[in-house]
C-alpha cells in the first residue's frame, strides 16, 4: 500500500500563501494573549488553590456556588470534567491562598459544600485525606470482631479497593460496605465516619512564590532546548539551517500557546512539557527534510537551490505524512482516553503536530532558500554591480 | 553470513531477557495478579499514581544565622565583662542582616578589647568601624554560606529521620532543585495522617533546659515590676510559657538566655507516666559530656544548695515548665507538662530526631487521592494500549511483511523503555505514560524513514538487498540527527523540570535510546535474517 509516489508540488511557490496562513495564525495568538484571554495560567504557575471534588450524582453548579458564597468564596471558578464522571475542579485565587496556613482554601471548600457535616466524624469519601491507615486505626481502635490485626488489615484494605477501584471514591452509604465486610466491622466504623454525597480527591495548593519560580523554570527550558539545537544544527550543518530550524519551532511554539489563548485553556506544568515535546518533534521533522536537501545538493549540482529543496519536501512527503499521522494516532488516543490530567497535554500535541509538520515545509524550507537567494543576490550585486543578477543559486554544505 | 545472524539473534534474545528480568524481576507466580505485583515491585510509580502528598518547604535559614550571632553577643558581653567593660549596647538594627551586630557605647580602649576578643575568640566574625563611633561586627562570607547550607543539609536530615520515625514508605526528601536554594521537596506516598505528619516535620522541637531566676508572672509588665529597678539582667530574658500550677494558662518566666542543655546533647527519648498522678511524661538521656555539664549545674542551684534556682524546660522558646532542682541530676531527666498521650509520643519521637535547626514554611502542598490515583492510570494504561495498536495495525496494513518487522521493533522497544525505568529505579508518572505513548509514535518514524527509502531504492531499480543495505545506510545519518536534537530537550526536561516533568523527560530519553537500538540494529537483523531465506531477487514483502 502507498499513499504517495512521486509527487511533485511545487511547495516553494506557494510561500506567500504560507507566509500569509502564519502570520494571521501568530498574530490571532499573540492579539489574544495581549488583548483577550491573555496567557492563561495555571495554579502551578500563578499560585492558588485547585480542588479535585466527585459527587455522587451529577452535580449542580449553581448549588455548588452558591454554597461557595455562603461562605465567602465569591471568586471561586468551577469547572465541570468530562461529562457522566460527575467530577468538578474547583479553583481559588492566589488571595485567598496563604502561605502561612496552606490549606485554608482547602478546608473552606470542604466545610462549604459539606451541608450536612457529623461533628466527630469524617466523610469517608474525602479520599485525599481518608486511606488505609485512618479505616484501619478506626477498626483497630474500636476492635469489633476481636480479630487478629492482620484481618483488620484485610479488611481496611478491603473497604479502600471498594471505594477507590470499583466504587471509583464515592460510597453512597456506609451501609453499602455491610456486602463488603461484616456487619459488625461497619456499626464500629460509622461511629468514626459518615458519607457525604460528595468527596475531595485531590488538592493542589501552590504559593505565589513557587509558581514564579515554575514560571522563571518552563521559560528557561524552552529557551535553552531551542538555543542546544540552534548550536546543534549549526554544528552539523550551517548556521542558516539552525536559524531557519528555530524560527520555525518558535513559530510552531507560540501558534500553540495561541491556541492556548485563544481557547483560554490553562496551560500547566503538563503543557509545558507537551511544548517541549513538540519542540522536538518539529525539530525532527525539520531535520529530515534538511538532512534529505543536503543530500541533493551534493548530487544536483546544476539546478538552483529552490528546485532542490522543492525535491527534497517531495521526496520526504510520504514519511512526513505517515509519521505525523501515526504520531497523530498516537495523541488522539491520548486526548480521547487518557483521562482530564492529560487533555490539555494532548491539546498542546495535537495542535503542536499538525503546525509542526506544516511548519517545516511551509517556515523552514523557504525561509532557507529566501536567505541563501538574498545572499547570493547581494554577493553578485557586489560583483558585478552593472547588471542584475539571475543567476542560479548555489548552496555550500 | 549464517553464523553472523546467528550471534546478533542470540544478542537480541539476550537484550530482550536482561529488559524483561528488568520490568518483572523473577515473578512468583505466572498469574496475572503475581505479574502485577512483580511490575509494581520494579517499576515506581509517581505519587500522580499512586496517591500522595507533595510539599515544598522553606527553610527560614534567618533563624540560624540569628542563632549564630546571639551566641556572638553572648560571648562579647560575657569576656567584655570579665575586663569591666559593662556598658556596651548590642543591637541588630537591620532585620535582613541578621549576620552583623552594632555595638554602642564603647570608650576607645574598650574598642580596642573588643577587637581583640574578636580576634581571639570569635574567628567567624570580623569586627569594622560602623557609623557614629559604633562598631559593627559581621558573619564572614564563607562562613555565612557555609550555615545556610548546613542549616539546609541539617534540616533535610531532620525531617528525613522524623518521616522515618513516622513509618513512611519509601518518602523522598531533598533540596528542591532549582526551586532556590533554601527549599526542600518532601514526597510522602500515601495521604494517611497527613496533618500530623506536616505538624511533625514542621515543628522545630528544639529543646533546651534554662536556669530560671523567677515567675511565673501573668503578664511581661508584672515580670518587670518584680526585678530591682524594673530591669532585666543582660543575661536573662523574659519567655512566655505554660503556667504549671492553677490548669495552664499564659505565664511569663525569667530565664537565662544560654541554655545549659540544648536538644543535640540527648541521647535518647522516651516516654512514661507519672507516678502520682498518671499524667504522661517524656523521659530524656544525655550525651556524655553534656550529663557533666548538667550533673554541675543542678548540684550547683538545687534547693538548700548555694544558689538555688529552678530549671526551666523550653521547647521552641516557649517555657513548658520550671521546676525547682530537687537534687543533682547527670544523665537523665524528665519533663511534664500537660501532654497527652500522643503529643508526648511525638515529643519523645521529635528529641530523638533531633531537632530542626532553623524554623520551616509550607510553601506548596499538593496531594493525590488514592482513587483519583486509580483512575489515572486506568485511563493512562487504556489511551497507552489503544495509541499502540492503532500504530501497530496501521503498519502491518501499510507495510505488509515489513510491518511485522517495525511492530517487533516496536514491542521491543516498549520492553527496553520499560526495563530501563526498572533497572534505574526511574518513576512513571501520569505524563511518563504520555512519554511512553509519544515514543511509540515517534519510534515508529524512523522505521517509516527506513522502510520510505528502500521503497525508493527499489523503485529505482535496486536488487532487495541493496535495497536494504542502501536504505538503512541513507536514513541512519536523519535517524542521528533527529534523535540527538530530542534526546537534548529532553535533557534539558530532565533537569529543570520538577516532578512529573522531569519524570518524562526520563521516559523520554530511555525510550528514545531504545529506539535508536530497535529500529537500527534489532530492524536490520529481521531484514537480514528474512532476506538470507529467500531465493536471490525474489521481491521484498514492503
Amino acid at each position: 500500500m502507498e499513499f504517495f509516489r512521486n509527487t511533485n508540488i511545487d511547495f516553494l511557490g506557494k510561500k506567500w500563501y504560507f507566509l500569509a496562513f502564519s502570520l494571521i495564525f501568530s498574530t490571532a495568538g499573540i492579539l489574544s494573549m495581549i488583548f483577550w484571554h491573555g496567557i492563561p495560567l495555571g495554579v502551578d504557575f500563578r499560585g492558588g488553590t485547585l480542588v479535585t471534588v466527585k459527587f455522587a450524582d451529577k452535580p449542580d453548579n449553581g448549588a455548588i456556588r452558591s454554597d461557595l458564597e455562603k461562605a465567602g468564596m465569591h471568586n471561586a471558578v468551577i469547572q465541570n470534567l468530562e461529562p457522566g464522571s460527575n467530577e468538578v475542579l474547583i479553583k481559588l485565587d492566589i488571595k485567598e491562598t496563604n502561605e502561612a496556613q496552606l490549606d485554608k482554601g482547602t478546608a473552606r471548600i470542604i466545610q462549604a459544600l459539606d451541608t450536612n457535616p457529623q461533628p466527630g466524624k469524617q466523610n469517608i469519601n474525602n479520599s485525599y485525606r481518608i486511606g488505609f491507615s485512618a479505616v484501619r486505626g478506626s477498626l483497630g481502635n474500636r476492635d469489633p470482631l476481636h480479630a487478629a490485626p492482620a484481618e483488620y488489615d484485610q479488611l481496611a484494605r478491603r473497604i479502600i479497593d471498594f471505594r477507590d477501584k470499583e466504587h471509583s471514591g464515592i460510597i453512597k452509604s456506609m451501609d453499602v460496605l455491610k456486602g463488603v465486610v461484616p456487619d459488625a466491622a461497619v456499626e464500629a466504623l460509622k461511629q468514626d465516619f459518615y458519607t457525604a454525597n460528595y468527596g475531595v480527591r485531590g488538592a493542589d495548593v501552590v504559593g505565589p512564590q513557587v509558581g514564579g519560580q515554575l514560571r522563571n523554570q518552563a521559560s528557561l527550558a524552552v529557551g535553552f532546548s531551542l538555543l542546544a539545537m540552534l548550536v546543534y544544527l549549526w554544528f552539523r550543518f550551517e548556521l542558516i539551517y539552525g536559524v531557519a530550524a528555530v524560527v520555525a519551532v518558535f513559530h510552531d511554539t507560540l501558534i500553540t500557546l495561541g491556541a492556548f489563548s485563544l481557547t483560554n485553556q490553562e496551560i500547566t506544568l503538563t503543557v509545558i512539557a507537551a511544548i517541549l515535546t513538540l519542540v522536538g518533534y518539529s525539530m525532527n521533522d525539520t531535520i529530515v527534510v534538511f538532512d534529505r536537501i543536503r543530500e541533493n545538493v551534493k548530487l544536483m549540482r546544476r539546478e538552483g537551490l529552490a528546485e532542490i529543496v522543492n525535491k527534497s519536501i517531495n521526496q520526504t512527503l510520504s514519511r512526513t505524512i505517515l509519521t505525523s499521522g501515526l504520531t497523530f494516532l498516537t495523541v488522539l488516543s491520548l486526548y480521547l482516553f487518557g483521562g482530564e490530567v492529560l487533555h490539555g497535554f494532548s491539546f498542546a500535541l495535537v495542535i503542536g503536530i499538525l503546525i509542526g509538520t506544516y511548519s517545516s515545509i511551509a517556515v523552514a524550507a523557504p525561509m532557507l532558500v529566501a536567505y541563501t537567494e538574498w545572499r547570493s543576490k547581494r554577493s553578485a550585486a557586489v560583483a558585478v554591480p552593472a547588471q542584475g543578477s539571475k543567476g542560479k543559486v548555489r548552496v555550500k554544505v | 553470513m549464517q553464523k553472523n545472524l546467528l550471534i546478533k539473534l542470540v544478542v537480541i534474545v539476550g537484550i530482550l531477557l536482561v529488559f524483561l528480568y528488568g520490568i518483572f524481576g523473577i515473578p512468583s507466580k505466572l498469574s496475572g495478579d503475581g505479574l502485577r505485583e512483580a511490575v509494581l515491585k520494579h517499576i515506581r510509580l509517581g505519587l500522580d499514581l499512586q496517591g500522595g502528598t507533595h510539599l515544598i518547604l522553606q527553610v527560614q535559614i534567618d533563624d540560624a544565622i540569628n542563632a549564630e550571632s546571639d551566641r556572638a553577643i553572648e560571648i562579647l558581653r560575657d569576656e567584655l565583662g570579665k575586663q569591666n567593660i559593662a556598658n556596651a549596647d548590642f543591637s541588630k538594627p537591620d532585620s535582613s542582616r541578621p549576620d552583623q551586630v552594632v555595638i554602642k557605647g564603647l570608650s576607645p580602649d574598650a574598642t580596642t578589647a573588643l577587637r581583640n576578643i574578636v580576634n581571639d575568640k570569635l574567628p567567624e566574625f570580623t569586627a569594622s568601624s560602623g557609623t557614629q563611633g559604633t562598631q559593627v561586627i559581621t558573619m564572614k562570607p564563607d562562613v555565612l554560606a557555609k550555615l545556610r547550607t548546613d542549616t539546609v543539609e541539617k534540616s533535610i536530615e531532620a525531617i528525613r529521620n522524623r518521616v522515618d520515625a513516622l513509618g513512611v514508605s519509601e518518602p523522598v526528601i531533598q533540596r528542591n532543585g532549582l526551586g532556590g536554594e533554601n527549599q526542600i521537596l518532601v514526597e510522602l506516598p500515601g495521604v494517611d495522617d497527613l496533618d500530623r505528619a506536616k505538624g511533625i516535620i514542621q515543628s522545630t522541637a528544639r529543646l533546651e533546659l534554662r536556669e530560671s531566676r523567677g515567675g511565673p508572672w501573668t503578664s511581661e509588665q508584672e515580670a518587670m515590676q518584680a526585678q530591682p529597678n524594673h530591669l532585666i539582667p543582660p543575661n536573662m530574658v523574659l519567655l512566655h510559657g505554660r503556667r504549671d500550677q492553677g490548669g495552664g494558662g499564659d505565664a511569663v518566666y525569667l530565664v537565662s538566655r544560654t541554655s545549659v542543655v540544648s536538644g543535640t546533647d540527648i541521647r535518647d527519648a522516651t516516654t512514661g507516666t507519672r507516678s502520682d498522678t498518671m499524667e504522661p511524661i517524656v523521659h530524656f538521656y544525655l550525651n556524655p559530656g553534656p550529663a557533666k555539664k548538667f550533673a554541675d549545674f543542678t548540684a550547683a542551684h538545687m534547693k538548700g544548695g548555694p544558689d538555688p534556682a529552678n530549671l526551666a524546660i523550653v521547647l521552641d522558646t516557649r517555657v513548658i515548665s520550671a521546676p525547682g532542682i530537687e537534687g543533682q541530676i547527670s544523665d537523665s531527666g524528665e519533663i511534664h507538662g500537660g501532654f497527652t498521650p500522643e503529643s508526648a509520643k511525638d515529643l519523645a519521637m521529635l528529641l530523638r530526631a533531633g531537632s530542626l535547626p532553623a524554623s520551616l514554611h509550607y510553601l506548596t502542598e499538593r496531594t493525590v487521592g488514592a482513587s483519583l490515583g486509580a483512575d489515572s492510570i486506568r485511563s493512562g494504561v487504556k489511551a497507552a494500549v489503544a495509541g499502540m495498536l492503532a500504530v501497530m495495525i496501521f503498519m502491518l496494513i501499510y507495510y505488509r511483511g515489513a510491518g511485522i518487522n517495525a511492530d517487533l521493533a516496536l514491542v521491543l522497544n516498549l520492553v527496553i523503555l520499560l526495563g530501563f525505568m526498572g533497572f534505574f529505579g526511574a518513576v512513571l508518572t501520569l505524563p511518563g505514560i504520555a512519554g511512553v505513548i509519544l515514543t511509540v509514535g515517534m519510534g515508529v518514524d524512523s522505521n517509516v524513514l527506513i522502510f520510505e527509502r528502500i521503497r525508493e531504492e527499489l523503485r529505482n531499480g535496486k536488487a532487495p538487498a541493496a535495497a536494504v543495505d542502501q536504505g538503512f545506510d541513507r536514513a541512519w545519518t536523519t535517524i542521528l540527527d533527529t534523535h540527538v536534537t530530542t534526546i537534548v530537550s529532553a535533557l534539558i526536561l530532565f533537569f529543570v523540570g520538577s516532578g512529573p516533568v522531569s519524570g518524562f523527560g526520563l521516559t523520554l530519553i530511555f525510550g528514545l535510546l531504545a529506539n535508536l537500538f530497535t529500529a537500527v540494529f534489532v530492524s536490520r537483523v529481521i531484514f537480514d535474517a528474512i532476506l538470507s531465506r529467500k531465493a536471490r531477487g525474489a521481491a521484498l514483502s514492503i
